[in-house]
């Protein structure tokens, strides 16, 4: 960062601490709502939610060969399937944005084309692990699966609109680089399948929520969930004992520590200025009043939609922030279509993000991207506010 | 020895990149490590997934962080 860049902050910053109007009851009661939000992501999501979530996505990224995925990128590759993984692979090749705009940039100029590379870059930042994991956690298990279902629909439309309306020579000769590792195989594909299984098992365990009434097959599992919790546990450790070799764990913990490094802090941060802006849900004490939002983007018109998707798009939203944030909208009065069309439109495109996409494939395209992602996001978002 | 780490910036990739340099002091070796963060430039090596390692012009790794021993034989394999 450059001095003169700090200086502006210092200053920005000493002329809020100067003037804040701390004594306000509205500011008082918003910062106070901040901590609580903080307080309510520490008790009900770190332990059962994210921690398992960061352990899965620590073991996708170490366990999982991307290369047996990035072929269907290649140049050559058939183009059905290389739009439909592209819509899909987000979930196991993309948990930042820092590894979806290389890929991106790959994809582009040396692999399928303009179409798989838009649709990797649409659907990758929605249907990450964590980020699904996270939204179906806080936000509710409809608005998850739409998120996902929407990315992966919605991003084979837009590569598809991108690859008829700039068709032309837009496939590089040559293959991508396959490193010679020459990595070895040490466990079967049904093993590892089960590795994942129980993983995938210990969350959903671990977070199985207490029904509202207490009958049924999801109360039953309630009251015995700790129970399946400990013993998909004690199959992980001798999975773990058998079949893995000590480094193999050691890099999995190592990994999946990297994820919470990176996004934690910016997690924290999120939630309090979730807090802090939009107060928890239903207690308008927030440093906006609820009026706004809902004025905004209440009910679920096409402008609402809109707006939702148009502010998304804009907006940078650091890995997951957008769940807080969207939860302190949806609390203040926030339509579900618009939240969805914000989902969507939310961690695909941010101004920072389009300036690297517009170096890498230039104005025209960068702008009929947004432009495709603002009006697919809206009328998703609207088709869902009206069945939902 | 040329080694180039790819990667834009993440976490991941400074991992590798004080790794790289770590074994690189531990072998007392003098090597020409840089790392490449432009995301054109790292497309050109046609490594897709970040952070990648390429040595003397050899991709040895893609999308993973590998480990100080796996960066000791390649460096070990190069000189």
């Amino acid at each position: 960062m450059k001095d003169s860049t700090k200086l502006v902050i210092f200053v920005v910053v000493f002329l809020i601490l100067y003037f804040v109007p701390l004594q306000g009851v509205r500011i008082m009661g918003a910062i106070l709502e901040a901590f609580f939000m903080v307080q309510e992501y520490a008790r009900e999501h770190v332990l059962f939610c994210l921690i398992p979530a960061f352990f899965i996505a620590g073991a996708i990224s170490i366990f999982i060969s991307k290369e047996a995925v990035i072929k269907y990128f290649g140049a050559k590759a058939n183009k059905i399937l290389a739009y439909g993984i592209a819509s899909v692979s987000g979930s196991i090749l993309a948990v930042c944005s820092c590894t979806v705009l290389p890929m991106f940039a790959g994809i582009y100029k040396h692999g399928a084309g303009i179409g798989p590379a838009t649709a990797f870059l649409y659907a990758g930042p929605a249907i990450n692990v964590l980020a699904i994991i996270l939204t179906a956690r806080v936000l509710g298990y409809e608005l998850g699966i739409a998120r996902a279902v929407g990315a992966i629909a919605f991003s084979i439309i837009i590569g598809l609109l991108m690859s008829l309306f700039f068709s032309k020579k837009d496939r590089s000769e040559e293959e991508f680089a396959a490193a010679d590792t020459g990595a070895e195989k040490t466990r079967s594909l049904w093993q590892n399948g089960l590795y994942f299984l129980v993983l995938i098992l210990i969350l959903i365990f671990a977070a199985w929520a207490k029904p509202a009434e207490q009958v049924g097959l999801q109360n039953t599992i309630y009251n015995i969930h700790w129970y399946l919790t400990g013993t998909t546990f004690i199959i992980l450790m001798i999975i773990l004992f058998r079949w893995f070799k000590k480094n193999e764990i050691t890099d999995w913990v190592q990994s999946t520590w990297f994820f919470a490094k990176q996004i934690l802090p910016l997690l924290f941060v999120g939630v309090l200025v979730a807090g802090f802006l939009l107060g928890r849900p239903n207690t308008n004490a927030g440093i906006i009043p609820s009026k706004y939002v809902a004025m905004l983007v209440g009910g679920n018109s096409l402008w609402a939609n809109f707006f939702a998707s148009v502010s998304g798009a804009f907006m940078y939203f650091a890995t997951l922030t957008e769940v807080p944030i969207l939860q302190g909208l949806l609390g203040s009065g926030m339509g579900k279509g618009p939240a969805l069309a914000l989902l969507l439109a939310g961690p695909a495109l941010s101004l920072p993000n389009m300036l690297v996409i517009r170096s890498i494939m230039g104005t025209k395209k960068t702008l009929i991207y947004i432009i495709l992602v603002v009006l697919m996001s809206t009328l998703f978002g609207w088709i869902y506010g009206l069945i939902f | 020895m040329e080694i180039r780490v790819l990667g834009s910036g993440c976490p991941r990739c400074e991992e590798v990149m004080k790794r790289t340099i770590d074994v690189l002091a531990e072998l007392d070796i003098a090597a020409d490590v840089q790392k490449i963060t432009d995301i054109m430039k790292i497309a050109e090596y046609r490594v897709i997934a970040t952070p990648g390692f390429v040595i003397n012009g050899k991709i040895k790794s893609v999308g993973k962080i590998p480990s100080k021993d796996e960066i000791r034989k390649w460096v070990e394999e190069e000189q």
